[in-house]
């Protein structure tokens, strides 16, 4: 009996090991980190998304492993518990790296185009839709007159088929 | 009016064309620099070769200098550190910033490659590194007398580099002829 509870409980601290290992690479290379108030680390964690690191083009801070994205990671620590805002901690990093670190670009000269082309297309595709709307229904108008005009040439076709195929009978 | 509306398709492919082509010619990692026309930041740290030494970007106030961020990890630095040494001889004066490095390995590398700088500031941490935006090494800073950063090159400085990013500005800051 007693052997029984040791093996289930060893058991259970393998599962909750297991468990660690699985949690900490889910935040895949960012390393433990303790906040004096719990309530900072969603908006270190959203930082870490939103933020680039300078050095590999393409991945967040969160995501990647470089000695600078880890310095970089510290800072906003540090920044974060010195109760600087979202803004403050933003501008800190693009007064030093540039705007190329923003994943999320601020709306300037440069960008209203990145941010405004999703309006210009939908507004694009309301104008298409309209024009194409205000344009006459084709069954409506189009048709009757095409009957019309071609029955005249058809009937005419018609007499000069059976003239002629009444010619070759004629011959035969 | 119909005709033309049919080369709209060709003329977008065209433009869209011409906008990927000219991209190919940008290289991703030339970052633009944020701090280009601003103030070398403000810093206190120990100098490489004596540890009780600091020094502050009060020791090159009033010089036309280039800031030269090193480490003995930089490969890079390998094939740089020649160059600098020929500035050096040509009398341009360049501070180093030994970038998150160990002392040891890092003096042992001046003993034995020569020493091209002034003085060396010790950055374990990285902390000026990141006042400066630094995001690799090696990386050149040319600092003016008024301690305005005036150029900035991230990669190694050669002689190609020297002629066609450096020596314009330098000449035009210093006065001289190089």
């Amino acid at each position: 009996m007693r052997l029984a509870i040791l093996l289930l409980l060893s058991l259970f601290t393998f599962a909750a090991s297991t468990e660690v290992v699985k949690s900490t690479e889910a935040i895949k290379g960012a390393e433990v980190v303790a906040f004096s108030d719990e309530s900072l680390r969603p908006r270190y964690h959203q930082l870490l998304q939103e933020l680039r690191c300078p050095k590999c083009q393409n991945q967040n801070l969160a995501d990647s492993n470089s000695p600078i994205s880890q310095d970089l990671r510290r800072e906003i620590q540090r920044m974060l518990e010195e109760q600087m805002t979202d803004k403050q901690i933003k501008d800190y990093l693009k007064s030093r790296y540039s705007e190329f670190i923003l994943y999320r670009p601020e709306v300037n000269k440069n960008t209203w185009l990145l941010w405004g082309s999703p309006v210009l297309v939908v507004l694009l595709g309301l104008l298409i839709l309209l024009r194409h709307n205000r344009q006459p229904k084709p069954s409506a108008n189009k048709e009757v007159p095409k009957v019309n005009k071609e029955s005249p040439s058809n009937t005419s076709d018609q007499q000069r088929l059976a003239e002629l195929l009444g010619d070759k009978e004629n011959q035969q | 009016m119909n005709r033309l509306a049919l080369f709209i398709p060709l003329a977008l492919f065209v433009g869209l064309s011409l906008v990927l082509l000219f991209g190919l010619d940008k290289d991703p990692t030339d970052l633009p620099s944020a701090l280009v026309g601003e103030a070398f930041p403000v810093f206190n740290l120990p100098s490489l070769k004596d540890e009780q030494n600091v020094v502050t970007e009060q020791d090159f106030n009033g010089e036309v200098v280039l800031v030269n961020v090193w480490a003995t990890w930089c490969f890079a630095c390998r094939i740089e550190h020649p160059m600098l040494n020929k500035l050096s001889e040509q009398g341009v004066k360049i501070i180093g910033l030994n970038y998150k490095d160990q002392r040891a390995g890092a003096l042992a590398w001046l003993a034995e490659r020569g020493d091209p700088y002034q003085f060396n500031i010790f950055d374990a941490k990285g902390s000026l590194g990141i006042d400066l935006g630094v995001y690799g090494a090696p990386e050149t800073y040319l600092v003016d007398a008024d301690g305005i950063i005036r150029h900035r090159r991230v990669g190694v400085v050669d002689d190609r580099v020297w002629e066609s990013e450096f020596r314009a500005i330098y000449e035009q800051i210093t006065g001289t002829e190089q």
